[in-house]
């Protein structure tokens, strides 16, 4: 219920950040999704990734296309402005707004038949412009809202909840995503909190496009046996390979490249990214590789977890456009309007 | 035949990608440089390379703007079109070709002076490269035209000193082609003809520029700092035009950094999410489109409209429906546009007449969009969009802010001003906005498309949803108070008649209401400039027992829309419709509207049967 504001009692021993704000400052209104549903727990991995990052709420907008994941900015973050938009459009939006003001913190929350559907033409041109946003898309396999749909993520083979099978290859957002230059790129599972909010850190701190795919179950229509996205399944077929440790502070971190130990990645903006190693070859620098390694495991059947990509030095839509250091909203007439001496100089260049 | 001095029209037949398209445009400018006014169009396929392509010349030493229809020299230099443009000169013309291959006497007409020089022939002789002679041959009829016309080569020099300023190695060879053709037709022919130009001071501080230009530096103007477009004719060289001009005007010297964002979108659906997006978060956007691009963006309009979301689209249209024309000129978007979305819907329409309100509106749809917090469609065409008009000198008053219209700022929030995004506070139905990232805890809202509140809060209650759209109908219809106002003109003498237009019309009509006056048919005039209509409209309609309303489309959507906005009894609008893809000319409307003023009586005191519902009369 949108409507009903959550009480404000705060406990006065909730723990506060930097800022001095607590987790509740982070939060949003009540969710109207299905008890279960693995979206909420985005939200709050979201929550909790802001919180302790120490980010000014309002200081992040939230954009959506539309869907059941698409609701959920409503339901975190309750300072920023949130933008539910049109169905699969929600990259051009955030690339429009980020254009107009590159200071704040652009979060794009996107779903399966959101971003592989009706939308994978954005999804992937947002993602090769490399717009500095995290785009998330909560990925459950079937479309929620108009009760149980296949969408374009659902695997080959896959029941739906009603028995039918789907016969169509499912699109991978990840591979994608590393195919189109996306600089910063993971998957994670709604269930696996210590996994994500790390995860969701350092997409947040990242330059550049950063996309998470993250199995989230729906619990209405495609949590039953037979799903290759419910709670169960991917429980018994994740394999991560890494468990990251963001660090924001900016203190230099000796690298240990030691197979199966931990992996040091220093972000943009000095934060540092500790890669403890779970597979000892995958390597997130390797862009070619890591597809292939991909490739591989899906045909295994397994949902392949952790941080896949990440391109540190990576540049954004900004630098390539080379737009000036203040928000182009906040120009004012003198910035922005040449004048009439200008406009005279214009005249005689016509005759 | 007579002498006709400032006064004709010439029409070159090309074949698209001949490098003809430079030769033409020396030589109007070259008469403008005379100070002799000209109006000039280029006529071209949907093709780079191979294609017919036309440019008409209309020297007018009366300045009349618009088409005259008919042609009183073609240059035939298109073998393929031939039979065409020599069918097309009026008698008593002149036909210029190229002779160098003879040509039977059956391609010829009595009535029309043929003019051969052959160029081929003197092209080849002079240059071995083929390129160089495709190139040079334009050059050397251009300075055959100069000698029959009596063009100063002078002016010619000049301009192509100015265009290859610092390029010696490519003037020279093209002052020599200019000299070859010249002196080969003073030698041969009895120069000049009847037919030709004198120098005037008529031209004055006017300048000759295209609307797209023009619209593009209304943008700048106009504050915009993101532009999100994706490729379509005729609007392409609307956003590059945009991107010229900011390299110029928004480039910060020391540092090179940029005062806009430009993107080339993937798709129209992509370019009006990133205007929308941007406005949003307080940054001035816009999209450049036509037609096609105008439907891809159907859904995000109403999402724009509902969620009250600033956008400038410049619409150049286009020849449609579907792929329709895409390099001829229509007004056939004005329904698409003012409804456009799914939904109850109404959006702002500015009419420009030629570049330089294409400048003014252009710069003014900006402030309309902030203030209004909708998108406004600046409705302009390939004529006016992809055409080099003569117009008066862009203007600007320097002491002229941006209106951004209703934003709360931090320091109103933070003083406790109540916010509600969707809250009618001062009875305009325009609410406050707020952007992202503003005040830490004040202030925030979820934009969306569903229903909502005037706080902004989810609902689905049938009285917010009421209350709502209510709101925006007020918003919408208070506007139309202080939008750009139609331009009226009572006639010479009384009359119980009247016509309307818009856009790009214009510029033929005036010289059709010249010619009309002449022949005995007065009538009232009024231009439109902005859609919602301006009270005025209906009450022109209602003083008038007839009112033309001229445009170019089938369907009469201005007329539908007078209909639809004002109640006016359509028996009372006689439609004058031209459609076929190329400017309307000063002939059809004179010649339309004569015939339906006999048929009406008007002039002669004898009106129609009242009631009877007048033809809706269209062009074959």
């Amino acid at each position: 219920m949108t409507y009903l504001a959550k009480p404000k009692l705060h406990h006065p021993a909730l723990a506060r950040n930097a800022l001095g704000l607590t987790r509740r400052d982070y939060e949003g209104a009540i969710s109207t999704l299905c008890a279960g549903c693995g979206h909420d727990s985005i939200s709050a991995a979201l929550i909790q990734a802001c919180f302790e990052l120490g980010i000014a709420p309002h200081r992040v907008a939230k954009l959506s296309g539309i869907g059941c994941s698409s609701k959920t900015p409503t339901y975190f973050l309750g300072n920023s402005h949130g933008f539910n938009s049109v169905h699969g459009r929600m990259p051009s939006v955030l690339t429009g707004a980020a254009l107009a003001n590159r200071d704040l913190i652009y979060i794009g929350v996107s779903g399966d038949g959101d971003s592989a559907s009706i939308g994978l033409g954005q999804f992937a041109h947002a993602l090769r412009r490399g717009v500095d946003m995290v785009y998330i898309v909560e990925n459950n396999g079937v479309y929620g809202l108009t009760k149980g749909q296949f969408s374009a993520t659902a695997d080959k083979g896959s029941k739906s909840k009603r028995g039918a099978v789907n016969h169509d290859e499912p699109i991978d957002l990840v591979v994608l995503a590393l195919a189109l230059g996306a600089s910063f790129v993971a998957r994670s599972f709604s269930g696996d909190k210590a996994q994500l909010v790390p995860l969701l850190k350092a997409a947040l701190c990242h330059k550049g496009a950063a996309f998470l795919d993250v199995v989230s179950p729906c619990v209405a229509f495609n949590n039953h046996p037979g799903s290759t996205k419910s709670y169960d399944y991917v429980r018994e077929h994740n394999e991560a390979v890494n468990r990251l440790d963001f660090m924001p502070e900016r203190d230099p971190i000796a690298v240990d490249l030691e197979p199966g130990s931990v992996r040091d990645v220093v972000l943009h903006d000095g934060g540092t990214l500790r890669l403890r190693k779970l597979d000892g070859d995958y390597d997130p620098s390797d862009r070619v590789r890591a597809m292939a390694y991909l490739e591989a495991h899906r045909a295994a059947g397994e949902v392949v977890t952790g941080l896949l990509y990440a391109d540190p030095g990576a540049r954004d839509l900004h630098e390539a456009l080379e737009t000036v250091a203040a928000p182009l909203n906040s120009l004012g007439d003198a910035d922005l309007v040449p004048g009439s001496a200008a406009l005279d100089a214009i005249n005689a260049s016509l005759r | 035949m007579d002498a006709r001095v400032n006064d004709f029209v010439v029409k070159f037949a090309n074949i698209n990608g001949s490098g003809s398209a430079s030769a033409n445009g020396l030589f109007a400018r070259s008469i403008l440089r005379m100070g002799i006014p000209v109006a000039a169009r280029n006529i071209f396929p949907s093709n780079i390379q191979g294609l017919p392509t036309w440019y008409e010349v209309r020297v007018t030493e009366a300045g009349w703007r618009g088409r005259r229809g008919g042609v009183d020299f073609a240059v035939a230099m298109n073998p393929q079109t031939w039979d065409k443009d020599v069918a097309e000169i009026d008698a008593g013309g002149y036909l210029f070709f190229d002779s160098t291959r003879p040509l039977p006497p059956s391609k010829f007409r009595a009535d029309v002076t043929a003019l051969g020089v052959p160029l081929t022939e003197l092209c080849n002789a002079q240059y071995t490269d083929s390129r160089q002679r495709q190139l040079f041959k334009n050059i050397i009829y251009l300075g055959a035209l100069s000698a029959f016309l009596d063009i100063d080569p002078g002016e010619i020099e000049r301009l192509l000193a100015e265009q290859y300023r610092g390029k010696d190695a490519l003037l020279e060879p093209n002052r020599r082609a200019l000299a070859l053709g010249r002196a080969h037709v003073l030698d041969r022919f009895e120069c000049p003809l009847p037919l030709r130009v004198e120098r005037r001071d008529r031209v004055g501080k006017r300048i000759f520029v295209d609307g797209n230009s023009a619209a593009a530096l209304g943008a700048v103007y106009g504050g915009a700092t993101v532009a999100a477009w994706y490729p379509i004719t005729p609007s392409s060289s609307l956003a590059e035009g945009f991107a010229k001009w900011c390299r110029k005007l928004r480039t910060d010297a020391a540092a090179g950094k940029r005062r806009y964002a430009i993107v080339q979108a993937e798709d129209e659906l992509a370019s009006i999410g990133m205007v929308i997006g941007a406005a949003w978060n307080g940054a001035r956007a816009f999209t450049a489109t036509s037609g096609p691009g105008i439907s891809l963006m159907q859904e995000f309009l109403g999402l724009a409209y509902f969620a009250e979301i600033p956008a400038v689209l410049f619409d150049v249209q286009r020849g449609s429906p579907s792929t329709g024309m895409p390099t001829r000129t229509q007004q056939a978007d004005l329904v698409a546009c003012a409804y456009a979305s799914h939904g109850d819907t109404k959006h702002v329409l500015l009419f420009p007449e030629d570049p330089r309100e294409c400048f003014e509106l252009g710069a003014l749809a900006f402030d309309v969009a902030d203030r209004l917090q909708t998108p406004v469609f600046v409705m302009m065409d390939l004529d006016i969009g992809m055409q080099d008009w003569l117009i008066e000198p862009f203007t600007w008053d320097d002491s002229r802010r941006m209106d951004r219209g209703k934003v709360m700022s931090a320091a109103e929030l933070e003083a406790g001003r109540d916010f509600g995004r969707y809250l009618d506070v001062d009875g305009d139905g325009i609410p406050y906005r707020t952007w992202p990232g503003t005040h830490p805890t004040r202030g925030s809202f979820f934009t969306r498309g569903t229903t909502k509140d005037r706080y902004a809060r989810y609902t689905e209650e049938g009285t917010a949803y009421v209350d709502n759209v209510q709101r925006l109908l007020r918003k919408f219809d208070g506007a139309r108070a202080w939008l750009p106002k139609p331009e009226v003109a009572d006639a010479d003498e009384p009359t119980d008649a009247g016509v309307i237009w818009f856009g790009s019309t214009g510029a033929a009509m005036a010289e059709a209401l010249d010619e009309l006056a002449r022949q005995g048919v007065h009538l009232d005039r009024m231009r439109i400039r902005a859609f919602p209509f301006h009270d005025s409209v209906a009450e022109f309609v209602a003083a008038h027992r007839h009112v033309f309303v001229v445009e170019q489309n089938r369907d009469a959507q201005l007329r539908m829309l007078l209909v639809n906005e004002c109640g006016i009894d359509p028996a009372r609008i006689v439609s004058v419709l031209h459609y076929d893809g190329t400017p309307i000319t000063e002939r059809f409307i004179t010649r339309e509207i004569a015939e339906h003023a006999q048929l009406l009586g008007l002039g002669s005191g004898e009106g129609a049967a009242a009631g009877s519902r007048p033809p809706i009369r269209r062009a074959s």
